[in-house]
């Protein structure tokens, strides 16, 4: 196994994410693909940063590199003090379970289980031990969804999927929340209440939130927004 | 174990549907399997019963038509008693009859001809041993076929009639008919085709199907170095059990079967959890997203294939002993055998879980970033 051994504390500490000069290229020659050409983001714990850009601009492969989901062409990417881009595929997976949480679009809930295992499934695979993990009832209780944690997705509404996925994310207490479109499937006043609840987390939990949209009327609760375009991240507005 | 039963809970009605296909093949499991054990009943019970180590058969005789081709004399026999490592050899005869008793039964019969006084000689449940030259002693599924102590069953074509003096204590048969025991000397008569008041050869009275063996307490019979000073060819009890008439072919034809259920029973499973992995791709790719190792998604799928499969073969099992209770005893050869039950059903779930264990291993190979974005 490659252990991803920490590095630069001091960046741990001031730093949740921390992306310098990342490509990720696909293909070569005339079908070469830039899905990410030099990316320099830097979000600190607490943190809310938002990216927006079109569809096809590279939100999402932003999102798998800073997850550790996919190795990119070059650059570094820490997380934690972490440097993500060191270890192989298992070692990025340990990270993943320590460090990061990612809350997917429409939820991405499991069918076959309730609110209540949703937020306990990731403390299945979790190693134990490097922090105290958070009680998947109070973190329903939390997010709202205490009354409603025997439901299953398919009973639930788009924007309490949207909750129980947060708080699933939440549970193993990630310095790195990533966020895909949360807001894709909801109304106005949900996805309000959803990215409000997002912005309360990371600031109450310290977390370095990363949050990629196509909804422009969710960032006035960001700290921070990027725009993404053909790969390349840049200052918004 | 925390998703794989929270799954099988959730779509039970899927698993359900799968859970009856293994289940329905494992009821033919059991039922081929009681088919097997009931025909080597049928075919070999006589012979399994017989203090036997081995046969001494004529040289070069056909193996799988022994029983009826081999004709040995009183040498080969004396060769045998001399072997140190024999314990007792003994003549033995064996030919297959037709007769019908004075009530009316039609019955054919194997018999085996035994010298009253030898370790041969059957043990009875009913009447007496074998004795006087005319007695035969049945198995217990002649008297379900009707005969009963004190019967006389009179042979087709020499005319011999012979009286049923005892009953055998459980199953005796041999090539599916029922064994009759018979002294040696009347056999030999029946055998030369001698009926009542005709005068047996004397080449006859010297000749026997077979030279019975029974090895020494604790001794291995050396069957080279028999056969080499009696002139003989010889067969284990086991090996002779193939020259039963139709043991083999039945035999082979059951085992054949039983290898295409174990083989359809790895196909069902592997299909099924082929297609449940694909229906799972993406739900595989965010437990994947979210950091759980290859092996604990990998973990819970087998355990989940190892549920279906033992659950569902159980039942399955359950079933086909329930019907098979039903069968015993009728026309059909047939008997339960809990150790062979048990073999067949370890044998399907093993092969299930091969078959599913090549399908769920594709979860490790799926790319955890499909997670993300629109992909469903």
């Amino acid at each position: 196994m490659n252990a991803i051994a920490a590095v630069e504390p001091d960046t741990s500490r001031r730093h949740g994410l921390v992306l310098r000069d990342v490509s990720l290229q696909h293909g070569d020659g005339p079908d070469l693909v830039r899905a990410l050409d030099e990316v320099n983001l830097t979000v600190a714990p607490g943190e809310f940063t938002a990216v927006v850009g079109p569809s096809g601009a590279g939100k999402s492969s932003l999102l798998a590199v800073a997850g550790g989901l996919t190795r990119p062409t070059a650059g570094t990417v820490l997380v934690a003090g972490h440097d993500l881009t060191a270890g192989g595929q298992r070692a990025r997976a340990a990270l993943r379970r320590e460090h990061i949480g990612f809350v997917f679009q429409s939820g991405n809930l499991l069918p076959a289980l309730t609110a209540r295992d949703q937020v306990r499934l990731p403390l299945q695979f979790a190693s134990g031990g490097r922090r105290g993990r958070r009680d998947p009832r109070d973190l329903l209780a939390e997010v709202g969804m205490a009354e409603k944690a025997d439901r299953r997705p398919h009973q639930l509404s788009g924007g309490e999927r949207q909750r129980v996925g947060i708080a699933r994310a939440l549970v193993t207490e990630p310095r790195l929340l990533l966020v895909d479109e949360p807001t894709a499937a909801l109304d106005r006043a949900r996805s309000h209440e959803v990215v409000r609840l997002l912005a309360r987390e990371a600031k109450q939990r310290r977390v370095a939130v990363v949050m990629v949209t196509h909804d422009h009327d969710v960032l006035e609760h960001c700290d921070t927004v990027y725009e993404m375009v053909d790969g390349r991240l840049s200052r918004h507005g | 174990m925390f998703l794989a039963l929270r799954e099988l809970a959730f779509a039970r009605t899927r698993f359900g549907l799968m859970g009856a296909v293994i289940a329905l093949i494992a009821v033919l499991m059991v039922m081929l399997s009681g088919l097997s054990v009931g025909l080597v009943n049928d075919g070999v019970s006589g012979l399994q019963k017989l203090p036997v180590t081995a046969f001494a058969f004529e040289k070069h005789v056909q193996h799988d038509a022994a029983f009826s081709r081999s004709v040995v004399d009183d040498d080969a026999v004396r060769a045998w008693r001399e072997r140190p490592d024999v314990a007792a050899a003994t003549p033995y005869g064996n030919s297959l009859v037709n007769a019908r008793s004075d009530g009316g039964v039609e019955i054919d019969l194997a018999l085996f001809g035994v010298e009253p006084d030898s370790f041969l000689a059957p043990p009875v449940s009913q009447g007496s041993r074998l004795s006087t030259p005319d007695g035969i002693v049945v198995s217990t599924t002649a008297v379900t076929a009707g005969l009963r102590v004190g019967d006389t069953v009179t042979l087709d074509r020499i005319g011999t009639r012979l009286t049923v003096v005892g009953v055998t204590t459980g199953q005796h048969t041999f090539g599916h008919v029922d064994v009759a025991f018979v002294p040696l000397d009347t056999w030999q008569r029946i055998k030369a085709g001698v009926g009542p008041g005709g005068v047996l050869p004397d080449r006859a009275t010297r000749e026997s199907t077979a030279v019975a063996l029974r090895a020494k307490p604790g001794r291995t019979l050396d069957l080279a170095a028999g056969d080499a000073a009696a002139g003989t060819e010889s067969l284990t009890l086991e090996q002779s059990y193939g020259a039963s008439p139709g043991y083999t072919a039945e035999s082979t034809t059951l085992r054949l079967i039983q290898g295409f259920l174990y083989a359809i029973s790895a196909l069902v499973a592997g299909a099924f959890f082929a297609v449940w992995v694909i229906q799972r791709k993406h739900e595989v790719a965010i437990l994947r997203a979210m950091g759980a190792p290859a092996g604990w998604v990998l973990r819970d799928a087998l355990v989940q294939a190892l549920i279906l499969m033992v659950g569902a073969v159980a039942v399955g099992a359950a079933v086909g002993v329930g019907l098979g209770a039903f069968i015993t005893g009728g026309g059909v050869p047939f008997a339960l055998s809990a150790p062979d039950i048990a073999a067949a059903a370890a044998g399907l779930i093993l092969l299930g879980l091969v078959g599913a264990a090549v399908a769920v291993a594709r979860v490790v190979s799926v790319e955890p970033a499909t997670a993300l974005g629109g992909n469903r």
